[in-house]
């Protein structure tokens, strides 16, 4: 009987360690919104609510406002969005639905591997190599063409809130596309092949017994895609411009709210700079745990066990 | 056609626009080509210019010696490479045992809605942008410090690996087959030693790959580097120094104005990108041989995982 009092024991204690091991999820989500909430409490006593609508950021004379960052982050990740969510649900089709079957690996493969690619990378091929051709080839030409509409007037700079745009959009190409492919994956076989039977084109049955299932789950995936979009840092500080304005301009230099924390927070020089600082980082919190927990309810419950997301 | 009910969309599927359709389904399946082209297509010019640019500057110096001053041309990133392999090496030995440990409770204990709510918040947690990750930890570590340093590095990344392996190791722990487990209690050996002995040592190969994948994205992190780590011209001798990391040694030379750094910014970024996908495709041919289908998937939300066990040899006794 010894032993298996032994075991017992033994049982016990390994389930609390494996329990408080599991449980530090909780802290840290709490240890994320204290450290912040602490840091950012000077400003929120000093600015209150202004902080949110104020266009100001004068570290000079201890002015902040976080507008111009809001504004910069959601432009930039609506123009990755923009150019993403279409660009990814096609080729999740095309992995799951249209591509020959010796394709569909190695086309995953790739996709799997530019979802490896450390951020800072892309933020290096997208100043030396993507700004340039954009100033030099691709803005011009859409000034010509689209020139009428206000985005796209006013001088061509290199690094602006459309490269920004851009570069979050071949950051998050990769994430939609494999969540939206396990998706459409899950969809089950029979709805397909009622699709066919009734004499479908493989387009008619990608569109109606597919992608109207799976609605739920894509939009799951695209939100996903937003969370992680607007908290992208260093490939987006790296070709936005930094430059804290409103503008309509496309052309011209912006700042998110990741890259300004990126740029200033270790020369923040005033406890209420850097606290400034803090509330910015709790403001980009706020709003990607909110979006992570949206997309995370949209993707559970749309399939069941067959879908489970991680970011 | 009858078939079409008056709640599923309509789609006139009559004889008379047959072609039509025809045309309209060759349209689509070209345009989501040109669409997974595209998709495709940054990869393909990324490890292009990588190769490029960042080859030439690789020489043994590159990899034995430190960084030049601003000025003088040669000089390599000894000390960045080193720091990133301490950097994840002191990270692992925060973020591994707490995440397999909590991954055991999550496949191994049922308690459903408690394990939901660990499971989502992992999952939220998981979303945290990294760059919050350095605010926290700054707040945490180097303002009590007054400093940066290698400890504040490694613990942003340790932190930031808790939940992504607690995810990877749960869901291979999960393809044991429960049989395994009742055999292994059937012959009255503790719960926790079945656990160790039969189901983590059955999925080792899976968590060990989790692990691996959960090292190689946080190797290529920069953000939370910033303010923990800060790096470092030489090299670093204490926990209590700040440290240089390839990352950030990558985003310092590229936003400087030498040529001679950026030409380094490009052989480190080559250097850094090879080890990360060397661990990736490394990672997939190991488990490809043994396993019969895909490897946990964590730098890849939403993958699911479904690998084969192979049975544990001789645990029986």
């Amino acid at each position: 009987m010894d032993r298996s009092d032994a075991g017992r024991f033994g049982d016990r204690a390994f389930k609390g360690l494996t329990l408080v091991m599991a449980l530090s999820v909780f802290v840290l989500i709490v240890l994320i919104g204290f450290e912040l909430a602490r840091g950012s409490s000077t400003a929120i006593r000093q600015f209150g609510w202004r902080f949110l609508i104020s266009s100001d950021w004068d570290p000079v004379n201890e002015k902040f406002g976080a507008l111009p960052f809001i504004f910069g982050t959601l432009v930039s990740s609506a123009i990755g969005l923009v150019i993403a969510v279409p660009l990814s649900i096609a080729t999740a089709v095309y992995l799951t639905e249209l591509a020959p079957q010796w394709l569909r690996q190695p086309l995953t493969l790739f996709i799997e591997l530019l979802a490896a690619v450390p951020s800072v990378i892309f933020g290096l091929w997208g100043i030396f190599v993507m700004v340039p051709w954009l100033s030099g080839n691709l803005f011009p030409q859409l000034q010509r063409f689209l020139g009428r509409l206000p985005w796209f007037q006013g001088p061509i700079y290199g690094p602006s809130l459309l490269a920004g745009g851009i570069i979050v959009a071949i950051m998050i190409l990769p994430m939609i596309t494999s969540v939206s492919r396990e998706i459409l994956r899950s969809v089950p076989g029979l709805q397909r092949e009622a699709a066919y039977a009734l004499g479908a084109t493989r387009w008619e049955v990608t569109r109606i017994a597919v992608l109207s299932y799976a609605r739920r789950g894509l939009f799951g995936a695209v939100i996903l895609g937003l969370g992680r979009a607007l908290g992208e840092t260093m490939a987006v500080t790296m070709v936005i411009g930094n430059s804290p304005q409103i503008v309509k301009s496309l052309f011209a230099p912006g700042y998110t709210l990741a890259s300004v924390v990126a740029n200033e927070f270790s020369e923040a020089t005033t406890d209420t700079y850097l606290s400034a600082l803090f509330e910015i980082g709790l403001v980009l919190l706020g709003v990607t745990v909110l979006v992570n927990a949206l997309a995370q309810v949209l993707l559970k419950t749309f399939a069941g066990p067959g879908v489970k997301p991680q970011n | 056609m009858a078939g079409c009910t008056a709640t599923a969309p309509r789609v006139e599927m009559t004889a008379s626009n047959h072609r039509w359709r025809k045309a309209k389904n060759v349209c689509m399946q070209t345009l989501a080509f040109m669409c997974a082209a595209l998709v495709i297509l940054p990869l393909l010019l990324v490890l292009f210019h990588l190769l490029s640019q960042g080859a030439s500057s690789i020489n043994w110096a590159f990899f034995t010696q430190l960084p030049k001053p601003v000025g003088e041309v040669g000089g390599g990133m000894a000390n960045a490479i080193a720091g990133t392999f301490i950097l994840i090496s002191l990270a692992s030995l925060l973020g591994v045992p707490v995440g397999v440990l909590g991954g055991i409770f999550l496949s191994e204990y049922t308690h459903r809605r408690l394990n939901r709510w660990i499971r989502f918040t992992a999952d939220v947690v998981n979303g945290v942008p990294s760059i919050t990750w350095g605010m926290v930890v700054y707040g945490l570590v180097v303002v009590p410090m007054k400093g940066f340093s290698t400890l504040a590095g490694a613990l942003v990344l340790g932190l930031m690996m808790i939940p992504l392996i607690m995810r990877t190791t749960e869901e291979v722990l999960q393809l044991v087959p429960a049989g395994y487990r009742e055999a292994a209690l059937a012959l009255g050996i503790a719960q926790w030693r079945m656990i160790l002995q039969i189901v983590v040592r059955t999925a080792m190969k899976g968590v060990v790959t989790g692990v691996l994948l959960a090292l190689a994205r946080v190797a290529g992190e920069t953000a939370p580097l910033l303010f923990t780590a800060f790096g470092n011209a030489y090299w670093t001798h204490r926990l209590t120094e700040p440290i240089a990391a390839l990352p950030l040694q990558i985003f310092n030379y590229a936003i400087s104005p030498y040529d001679d750094w950026h030409r380094q910014a490009w052989a480190g970024a080559l250097i850094l990108i090879f080890l990360v996908s060397a661990i990736n495709l490394g990672v997939r041919a190991l488990t490809r041989d043994r396993f019969s289908r895909t490897a946990p998937q964590i730098l890849m939300p939403g993958h699911h995982v479904a690998t084969e066990v192979q049975p544990p040899h001789g645990t029986a006794g």
